[in-house]
């Protein structure tokens, strides 16, 4: 079941560890280090599921969801927000633009990819 | 808060282990004594008013007179009791409890006292970091490195069948994380405690900060600028951490060497010890602005006095600390400082002799002076800029001494007229 995951991360050894926890699974992934034309990114390759982080150099997290959101053709993309602000406020902005779910970091591996595992499944028909 | 009849024996009781008349108690609670001894053998029954004028005057709050100390401490308990609903509390064997072992019943609410005061403190340095954005920055490179660490481990620990080159880039990828954390906690520590260093090392200084050290560094006296040699400082300036730092410095090296060029060191230092330090007169004698000879009087070498400016919004742009004058480090300073006062009244000098709080809080003579600035001329807007020199070590005034303090948050004073918000400051902090 597994399928295509777009990973927006600017720390290099968390998409590192992320890329491989997926990969393991069998994902495939395609990771970009800035937040800068991430949205034109997503409309070609329409993974199953974005993995954003909130604070990225270029483009914020919420302003690429907002991007996405936006495009019809990207609009139902399953976002999953990560942040390294665990604080409620975070939580409610990347609710409000639109983020199918949010991860606080530090998170366990196991969640991101439960996390990972759900959102696709909830996509798929 | 019962009163029973028990209440009168405790007040006398206490009246008499205090070796007070019942005419001094009554007198001190606004009654007369045949009332109070009417009240002291259960005869009349007191009010509530009445009751807690009695226990102030015994030192004592007005529950533990009417329900005795032991109640009191069964009321605390039982509120300690609900904090811990999954302890399942023989709530029913409480009175024997306190009873049986008073001791332990008092440090059971007393740490239950102690558990509410280190909430509010929290309370307080979690508000301290949604309102201060150096240290959220630092606490997101900290959680970023956490984050890290805890994926890479759990990947060594958890895939047995890691393949040996991934193997060597999660150790290698471990390491540097560590490091950082190391780095970042290290810095963090260093930034709460006011030291600074390592702060500054790992760029979470803000870029005003950065200059400040620069100069302080220097002893606040650019001595290179007195022969007109400000290229000699462009090493030093190249080396600080940000382009914002290295921008600002610059503007104030070319700030401080037309002040060098204007008020040459030997004339103004000969002048200052001749006048004392006036900002006005001085300004008048070499032809200059107010604030520029406040500025080269702080800036002298090795002068003990504080200076700070401020832009029209009240920000301060520029400070020289002096020992036991705060200057807050976010956010507008104390509201009551002479250099607002000032920045209201442009071109006229406000002097004024300030205590900063605390018990042995410091005197300090303070000189302000607002000028306009028509950086685009008429049509442009008017900018202002405020000084404000601080001189340790004052006279007495003649006048009154006007209580300042450095910002509302970390200022102790209870009840100031100016205060904008509540202090972190509060009971035992």
């Amino acid at each position: 079941m597994a399928g295509q995951v777009l990973l927006v991360e600017d720390e290099e050894n968390i998409a590192e560890a992320i890329r491989f926890i997926l990969s393991r699974d069998g994902w495939q992934v395609t990771h970009l280090a800035e937040g800068q034309g991430a949205a034109r990114r997503a409309a070609g390759l329409m993974p199953d599921v974005v993995i954003l982080d909130h604070m990225l150099p270029g483009r914020s997290g919420l302003e690429i969801l907002a991007e996405l959101r936006s495009d019809p053709a990207t609009a139902r993309l399953p976002v999953l927000m990560l942040t390294a602000k665990g604080q409620p406020r975070d939580r409610e902005a990347a609710e409000r633009a639109g983020a199918d779910h949010f991860l606080a970091k530090p998170f366990a591996n196991s969640d991101i990819l439960a996390a990972v595992r759900a959102l696709a499944t909830r996509a798929r028909p | 808060m019962a009163i029973t009849a028990l209440t009168g024996t405790r007040l006398r009781e206490r009246r008499l282990a205090l070796g007070l008349r019942q005419a001094d108690l009554a007198g001190q609670a606004g009654i007369s004594p045949s009332y109070l001894n009417l009240i002291e053998h259960g005869r009349r029954k007191v009010t509530p008013e009445v009751l807690a004028r009695l226990a102030a005057a015994l030192g004592l709050e007005a529950k533990v007179l009417a329900e005795g100390a032991g109640q009191a401490l069964a009321e605390d308990l039982r509120t300690a009791a609900a904090g811990w609903p999954a302890a399942a509390v023989e709530l029913d064997r409480l009175e024997e409890f306190v009873g049986r072992f008073p001791g332990w019943a008092r440090v059971t609410a007393g740490l239950q006292a102690r558990s509410g005061l280190l909430e509010r403190a929290v309370e307080a340095l979690n508000d301290r970091m949604t309102h201060d954005p150096h240290l959220s920055a630092a606490l997101h490179e900290l959680l970023s490195a956490l984050t890290s660490v805890r994926a890479t481990a759990e990947i060594l620990a958890e895939t047995g069948d890691l393949e040996a080159g991934l193997q060597a880039r999660f150790h290698r990828n471990l390491h540097l994380d560590s490091e950082r954390l190391a780095g970042g906690a290290e810095a963090l520590v260093a930034y709460l405690d006011g030291t600074g260093g390592a702060a500054r090392e790992q760029g979470l200084a803000t870029p005003q900060e950065e200059v400040e050290d620069w100069l302080s560094g220097q002893g606040w006296h650019l001595a290179a600028l007195e022969g007109g040699e400000a290229a000699a400082l462009e090493e030093g300036i190249a080396a600080l951490a940000s382009s914002a730092a290295r921008d600002l410095a610059r503007a104030h090296v070319a700030r401080a060497a037309e002040d060098a060029r204007r008020l040459p060191l030997a004339a103004f230092a000969a002048a200052l010890a001749r006048t004392g330090p006036d900002p006005a007169r001085l300004a008048a004698e070499f032809g200059c602005d107010v604030i520029a000879a406040m500025r080269r009087i702080a800036l002298m070498p090795g002068a003990g006095t504080g200076f700070v400016s401020c832009d029209a919004s009240g920000t301060l742009v520029f400070r020289k600390p002096v020992a036991g004058f705060a200057l807050p480090r976010f956010g507008a300073a104390c509201p009551l400082w002479p250099l607002y006062a000032a920045l209201g009244r442009p071109m006229q000098p406000v002097r004024a002799q300030v205590q900063v709080p605390g018990p042995m809080g410091a005197r300090f003579d303070v000189l302000a002076f607002c000028q306009p600035r028509l950086a685009d001329g008429f049509a442009g807007p008017e900018l202002r800029e405020a000084a404000m020199l601080i001189l340790p070590d004052p006279a007495p005034a003649a006048v009154g001494v006007l209580g300042i303090g450095s910002t509302c948050r970390i200022c102790p004073r209870p009840d100031c007229a100016a205060r904008r918000e509540p202090t972190i400051l509060r009971e035992g902090m």
